[in-house]
């Protein structure tokens, strides 16, 4: 039986079809979005490589974050230890602080945080990029060119990505933990020895490791929505616009659901 | 609608029974065309006819829904994928707005193919982009500049450049002169003249300026809903005795061909 069209549809069924229209549509986005993934991961794999790419992506994802992820990490570290105290302070356990401070940056404010100033900053950047790569039809001069996009354009920004989210969490961790201990010292008469004593017995290996983990992850995600929503753009100088919005929207929704699912998986470790 | 010449030698390019429709609207149906070895073929025919999609089929950067495409007998959606990048890699193309890279400048532009698929070192691949830029008569002073830095007339003949600087053995050109003046129009057209004689190459161009299919032609053939409606000489095209060419050439609104506004 042929289905019925919206036209024949009982009114009361509609809403069902649109649900289901949405559903399908959804999981058929995601299949391509994993199919994209996997020949990124391919490309990245095996040979040729572009190293010059890989270099420039380098440069414009990880130097060029330094600063807003910097940014991010000092007023985070301060405004936690700010509230660490007073809600320690309710039980007269102000001097927990630092501890909590460090594992607060280190495990989910250090990686969840710089992962969004990507998604905000690299994701858009990349899709805007390759989006306008699309529009302009320089995706397709390559391929005539005997050079594979996914080699040229994808791997490298999916591998620069990975490789540079870690090594900013590391530099927002101690500029995070810095923040606190700058408002603990300043504001709130710690001693700044013992805060830095008391961060450092108390931390351990996983804490940082696991917010690292974390970070190779989220980068995998933003390069990956940034990459793929400019490369499928269509529709000129508003598709391009459109895809740097679903970039970001959706790599920032991707790095809060992968930020559970790893904080679960991590937590029953 | 004229027969394809009878040619004894086989076509290096063979559109057989393609098909393309996009969202139920059909592109091309059963599109049949073949080019000989070192001939050039215009495709003529109005806005949203199909033609573009012709010639990226033919380039491989879109498939067809049925049919087969075949380059020097080998269907190119039927070849494992090493053989279809040895088959695509003897191709270049010359894109509507030129498409360089505009991160990349202009002798790495014309370069690029060399240095990343063909692995040849950067100073040699200079050196035969420097030609190949004095081949479209482009001087070695606008090697370092940036395309942005560049006339539309000059971007397109970058563009030429890059196209020829490996010696493909099939061309495509995708509207070679639209949005450029009529002189140098006429001066684009000569230059792809010259480099596909030059090359001794197959070309295929689209266009709708019937002054430059008449000038890089050696034969015309007309696309109107998906079919060729009409195929022969260059020197043929003003007395086709065919109404769409008729049409088409003088500009008529009416007529079998439907204004597509």
């Amino acid at each position: 039986m042929a289905p019925l069209s919206d036209a024949e549809l009982p009114l009361v069924l509609q809403p069902v079809r649109s649900v289901g229209r949405s559903v399908l549509d959804m999981l058929q986005t995601a299949g391509r979005v994993a199919l994209f993934g996997v020949r990124g991961v391919r490309a990245m794999l095996a040979p040729p490589w572009f190293p010059g790419q890989l270099g420039r992506q380098l440069m414009s994802v990880g130097y060029f974050s330094l600063p807003v992820v910097g940014l991010t990490a000092v007023f985070t570290g301060a405004a936690l230890a700010l509230n660490i105290y007073t809600g320690g302070g309710r039980f007269n356990a102000e001097q927990i602080m630092p501890q909590i401070v460090a594992l607060g940056i280190t495990r989910e404010l250090g990686p969840v945080l710089a992962a969004l100033m990507l998604a905000g900053r690299v994701s858009a950047a990349m899709a805007a990029e390759i989006g306008a790569m699309r529009a302009t039809e320089q995706i397709d001069a390559l391929h005539t060119l005997s050079t594979d996009p996914y080699r040229y354009l994808i791997a490298p920004r999916l591998l620069a990505t990975v490789i540079v989210m870690p090594l900013l969490v590391v530099v927002a961790d101690i500029i995070g933990i810095a923040g606190g201990w700058v408002v603990a010292t300043k504001t709130l008469d710690f001693n700044g020895a013992v805060y830095v004593k008391n961060t450092w017995d108390f931390l351990q290996n996983w804490d940082v490791e696991s917010g690292l983990i974390k970070a190779a992850v989220f980068g995998f995600l933003v390069a990956l929505m940034g990459c793929y929503h400019g490369y499928h753009s269509s529709g000129g100088a508003r598709g391009v616009g459109r895809a740097t919005t679903h970039a970001v929207v959706s790599a920032a929704i991707l790095i809060f659901a992968a930020d559970y699912l790893l904080t679960a998986a991590f937590t029953h470790r | 609608m004229s027969e394809p010449p009878k040619d004894a030698e086989a076509p290096k390019l063979e559109w057989r029974n393609i098909r393309k429709a996009f969202e139920g609207k059909v592109v091309l149906a059963d599109l049949d065309l073949q080019v000989t070895p070192g001939r050039s073929l215009v495709i003529i025919g109005g806005s949203g006819q199909g033609k573009s999609v012709t010639i990226k089929i033919a380039a491989g950067l879109m498939s067809a829904d049925a049919g087969q495409m075949l380059v020097d007998g080998q269907d190119l959606f039927a070849l494992p994928p090493k053989a279809r990048r040895g088959a695509l890699a003897q191709m270049g193309m010359l894109f509507q707005g030129g498409a360089l890279f505009d991160s990349l400048t202009v002798w790495e532009n014309v370069a690029f193919r060399l240095i990343n698929a063909d692995k040849v070192a950067r100073k040699e691949a200079k050196t035969r982009a420097v030609g190949a830029l004095e081949r479209v008569r482009l001087g070695a002073s606008v090697a370092d500049l940036y395309p942005s830095e560049l006339s539309g007339g000059m971007q397109k003949r970058v563009a030429l450049a890059r196209a020829v600087v490996a010696n493909p053995q099939v061309i495509f050109f995708d509207e070679p002169t639209t949005g450029l003046d009529p002189i140098t129009s006429r001066a684009i057209n000569t230059l792809i003249t010259e480099q596909v004689k030059g090359l001794g190459c197959t070309a295929v161009t689209i266009t709708h300026d019937l002054d430059s299919a008449r000038s890089v032609a050696d034969e015309i053939a007309m696309l109107n809903d998906g079919v060729i409606v009409w195929r022969g000489p260059a020197a043929d095209i003003d007395r086709s005795g065919n109404p769409y060419v008729d049409q088409f050439v003088h500009g008529r609104a009416d007529g079998p061909i439907k204004p597509a506004i």
